[in-house]
């Protein structure tokens, strides 16, 4: 039979079990199952394949995809087209980690427990906060859950976020709170910004927390943060905001501006786009906020002989152990991505991270000018940006888009169905995978469309 | 570690003209303190987490029977075909022309994932089973309100997973815990004292988490629908009846899978997993959005719902691991997941019917994937079931999920998968056996191990107590 070389037992060996159970047939060990609920007829599936059939079958289907090889991707609004060094997928590989199960038994989990270690500090180091989770699903659920945690902590039902922030996840933010009876407002935005001006009045005694972004969805840096920190602080509210960790090295820590819960998309640090999934969601707070933390944490301890060691801890907050009383359900999470991540950081290094950001920031900077040096194409907004920009263009997104893919180049995100205001707006991210004769290209591409 | 002026990467020269940071960047935005990382070479790197990797087991180390987590081998080939650059390259928001193979991959997983389950559509937005369960709550509760109803409670067996009723809290209901009989089941009749019309959903799996099949399912599904409440399946323990019953036919009005665990997609040391919910015709409009839809030959994303709970995950879940789960359908066939379910259950009844001799069965009769065993007999003598547990880790094996149900003192609850074959798990029966017997002598011995790891038993009191999260300079002081 096609598919059975993932199972072990022979004919000989059902046999001997079943004689050693003491019934006839496996058939019997099915018999609790109700008659009238046994499935009368085979599952209607294809037909099993072997090895290289399914190979070939999935090669050919991959192959109706363009991929980030193929063509020149100018696409960002969350995921991102970063350089992966090839020592990330040889670690993630090591089937000891991937094959591996949640780390309940610490003793044999050592590996793991101490990656995540690591990746907790240097999630602490990115965002100058003091405590970090060991993943979360994704950018937007980290976001969401972090909105949720700010009520818990503040004892507040309404959070205010801002229209700057990825409409994906504000999408995720809505579902969370409207099926947790949590009250969201949103806050204006200026210029591409968070209309900072308007939070002295929003802020009232039932706001638990601002959720921003920053950069925000237009790939702008906030400018008022720290006045947004101190407006919220003042009324024992709190800022949550989500960050592009490689925009870290060089823009200030959330810390700085008074962040009190940072979240964000580690997709960038080591993983692939792969459509959309699997991300890796960042979560890091605030010592005091320690036990009100969602999902899994990684704590130093010692052994029986007082060996360094680690372990799954704070986990009587969790759902294994508090059931209806746990600050989240999560269980499965994002840890094999995580691990991606901590061996990216370790192998970049501070310089490396530092490089990459500063090669997103200028070449970013350069297909600008470059961009909008073109006739009927204009910045969006003025301010300051990292690796994304907001462009107004003569025509339709979809049309120049279309115009693109033919000379093989993905385009920018279409900001309309997002922003209905923002019509013939295109949102193009420039990382630093792409190169100058790439980003020319790009513009040579959208002149001939003028 | 590491050392000022090592490198562990190179990327290509800035190509274009090289402005300043300080102009482009105005000095209040920048960051103050630098960032403290060590700087390692490349080989160094690799040693280090090379070196973390063998102090780590998967299953490809060797027998891991943690109950109610499936853990099965993983095929290499899943790996390979999810590292494709056409799979793994390929950006969520390009336009659909360009990603018309991952649709298809979409659009096929879940037709035959309807099949196995017996439900009418899937989303794949959820990307843990725990995800699953709160988008399904979502849907339940969406459903509810376009009815016009606001119901409060939802109902969670005693031995159900931990996160059921923290999920349901999460989705705003208050848990009712029902109790279960001595058989082990669901309580039918205070299952029935706790129904009324503030129920909006009681979440089950079958086999339930003591690998028991609720043979009053049918009856337990027409008591919760009369009154109007729908029935959430935990699709965690899914492998045991592949081919052989489907939670659609049993009144399941949701359903989560796992794909990492039934699908044999790898757990990644806690994930990425994947909890897609598959649904009954009357929930599809509350999906979150987008569905994959097909128009003639082409597939396209489907955001017209206009009752859609909204999104769970920024983009379309975790994609990359329902590529690995299609590439295992795919190999397995119909007939290859059927023996799959089939020698998952002669495996844990053999497994059973060997242990129960040494330790005791509070249930006894057919299981299905797995089996709960107690280790009260043992505790007398002086070592439990975290005890065996360690000791089983002095042997190579990955010890069974313990403690839980919370409904079994001492419980060990064992689930060998059908990849194993005989020799293992004759090997793991001798050893249990070898632990009860070292408990009869010296129980000690056992409340000491593990001996042989990297690390003796650990402090968990003590990290929880005075939390270090991360790395600090002054440690080195």
């Amino acid at each position: 039979m096609k598919g059975a070389n993932f199972l072990s037992l022979t004919v000989e060996e059902r046999r001997e079990m079943l004689e050693y159970i003491g019934v006839d047939s496996v058939e019997e060990l099915f018999n609790d199952i109700p008659k009238d609920l046994k499935l009368q007829k085979e599952l209607d599936l294809p037909p099993a394949l072997s090895e290289e059939e399914a190979l070939k079958y999935l090669r050919n289907m991959a192959g109706k995809n363009k991929n980030l090889q193929d063509c020149v991707s100018f696409l960002g609004g969350g995921v991102y087209d970063h350089f992966i060094p090839s020592i990330v997928k040889h670690v993630t590989g090591r089937s000891e980690f991937y094959t591996a199960y949640t780390p309940y038994q610490a003793e044999i989990s050592q590996g793991v427990l101490q990656a995540i270690f690591e990746y907790q500090t240097m999630i602490c180091q990115l965002t100058g906060m003091e405590a970090a989770n060991a993943s979360m699903y994704d950018g937007a659920t980290a976001l969401a859950e972090g909105a949720v945690m700010a009520c818990a902590a503040t004892r507040r039902n309404k959070v205010l976020v801002s229209q700057s922030v990825n409409p994906f996840y504000r999408k995720v933010l809505e579902g969370y709170f409207s099926t947790r009876g949590l009250l969201l407002e949103e806050v204006p935005i200026k210029e591409g910004q968070t209309a900072i001006e308007k939070l002295e009045k929003a802020v009232t005694k039932d706001i638990a927390a601002l959720v921003v972004q920053t950069p925000n969805f237009f790939g702008l840096l906030e400018a008022g943060l720290d006045k947004a920190a101190e407006i919220l602080h003042k009324n024992k509210a709190l800022l949550v905001t989500a960050v592009d960790p490689l925009s870290l090295p060089l823009v200030q820590a959330p810390a700085e501006y008074g962040a009190d819960i940072v979240v964000g998309e580690g997709q960038g640090l080591g993983n692939t786009p792969s459509f959309g999934g699997p991300l890796l969601g960042f979560f890091a707070t605030r010592e005091k906020l320690i036990r009100r933390m969602p999902g899994r944490v990684v704590g130093e301890t010692v052994d029986n002989e007082g060996k360094r060691g680690f372990v799954l801890t704070l986990q009587t907050r969790e759902q294994h152990i508090r059931r209806e009383r746990a600050t989240s359900n999560i269980c499965s999470n994002q840890a094999l991505n995580a691990l991606a991540a901590t061996v990216y950081m370790a192998a970049m290094g501070p310089k490396g991270m530092r490089e990459v950001s500063e090669q997103c920031l200028k070449k970013s900077a350069y297909a600008r000018d470059k961009i909008t040096s073109l006739a009927g194409y204009d910045l969006a907004f003025d301010g300051t940006y990292f690796k994304e920009f907001a462009v107004k263009m003569p025509k339709d997104a979809d049309e120049i888009n279309s115009h693109l893919l033919k000379q093989d180049i993905l385009g920018g995100v279409d900001l309309a169905p997002y922003y209905p205001n923002l019509k013939n707006h295109m949102l193009l991210c420039v990382t630093e995978k792409r190169t100058k004769e790439e980003i020319d290209a790009l513009t040579a591409g959208l002149e001939g469309l003028k | 570690m590491g050392r000022p002026g090592r490198k562990g990467y190179s990327l290509p020269q800035l190509d274009v003209p090289d402005r300043s940071v300080d102009e482009l960047l105005p000095a209040k935005m920048q960051r103050k303190a630098p960032l403290d990382m060590p700087e390692l070479s490349e080989g160094e790197v690799i040693r280090h987490y090379t070196e973390l990797s063998t102090r780590n087991h998967g299953v490809d180390s060797g027998f891991y029977p943690l109950g109610s987590c499936t853990m099965k081998y993983n095929p290499k080939v899943n790996e390979e075909v999810a590292g494709m650059p056409g799979f793994a390259l390929v950006h969520p928001l390009q336009d659909q022309s360009t990603i018309q193979g991952a649709l298809e991959l979409l659009y096929k997983t879940e037709k035959e994932l309807k099949e196995v389950t017996g439900m009418d559509r899937l989303t794949f937005q959820p990307v843990a089973g725990a995800h699953g369960e709160l988008t399904g709550l979502m849907v339940i509760q969406a459903y509810h309100r376009a009815k016009g109803e606001e119901r409060t409670k939802v109902l969670v067996p005693d031995s159900a997973h931990g996160t059921n009723p923290a999920t349901a809290t999460m989705a705003g209901y208050d848990v009712v815990q029902i109790p279960s009989n001595e058989q082990g089941l669901v309580d039918v009749k205070a299952l029935k004292e706790a129904l009324d019309e503030k129920v909006a959903a009681l979440m089950l799996t079958n086999p339930n988490t003591l690998g028991l099949f609720e043979e009053e399912i049918l009856e337990i599904s027409k008591a919760v629908h009369e009154v109007g409440g729908l029935l959430y399946y935990d699709g965690a323990n899914l492998n045991a009846i592949m081919g052989y019953a489907r939670p659609g036919d049993m009144g399941f009005d949701v359903v989560h899978l796992n794909l990492h665990k039934t699908f044999a997609t790898p757990h990644g040391s806690g994930g990425p997993g994947s909890g897609p919910i598959g649904v009954k015709e009357k929930l599809t409009p509350f999906l979150p959005v987008p569905l994959v839809e097909k128009d003639g030959a082409d597939y396209y994303l489907n955001y017209e719902l206009p009752q859609s709970i909204g999104k769970v995950h920024g983009f379309y879940g975790n994609f990359g691991v329902v590529v690995k789960a299609y590439t295992y359908l795919r190999m397995m066939g119909k007939e290859g997941l059927k023996q799959a379910s089939a020698d998952a259950v002669l495996n844990a009844n053999y497994l059973m019917e060997r242990l129960k001799k040494t330790y005791y069965l509070p249930y006894d009769r057919v299981c299905k994937h797995e089996f709960v065993l107690s280790a009260r007999e043992q505790k007398k003598k002086g070592a439990g079931a975290g005890d065996i547990a360690k000791a089983l880790l002095d042997y190579g094996y990955h010890p069974p999920t313990v403690y839980f149900p919370l409904i079994v003192e001492d419980a060990l609850m064992v689930e060998p998968t059908e990849t194993e074959g005989k020799e293992t798990l004759d090997g793991f029966a001798s050893t249990m056996e070898e632990i009860a017997e070292a408990i009869n002598k010296d129980p000690e011995k056992i409340k000491s191990a593990p001996h042989t790891t990297v690390v003796g038993r650990l402090n968990e009191v003590k990290a929880a107590r005075e939390p270090r999260l991360r790395w600090k300079r002054d440690d080195l002081k």
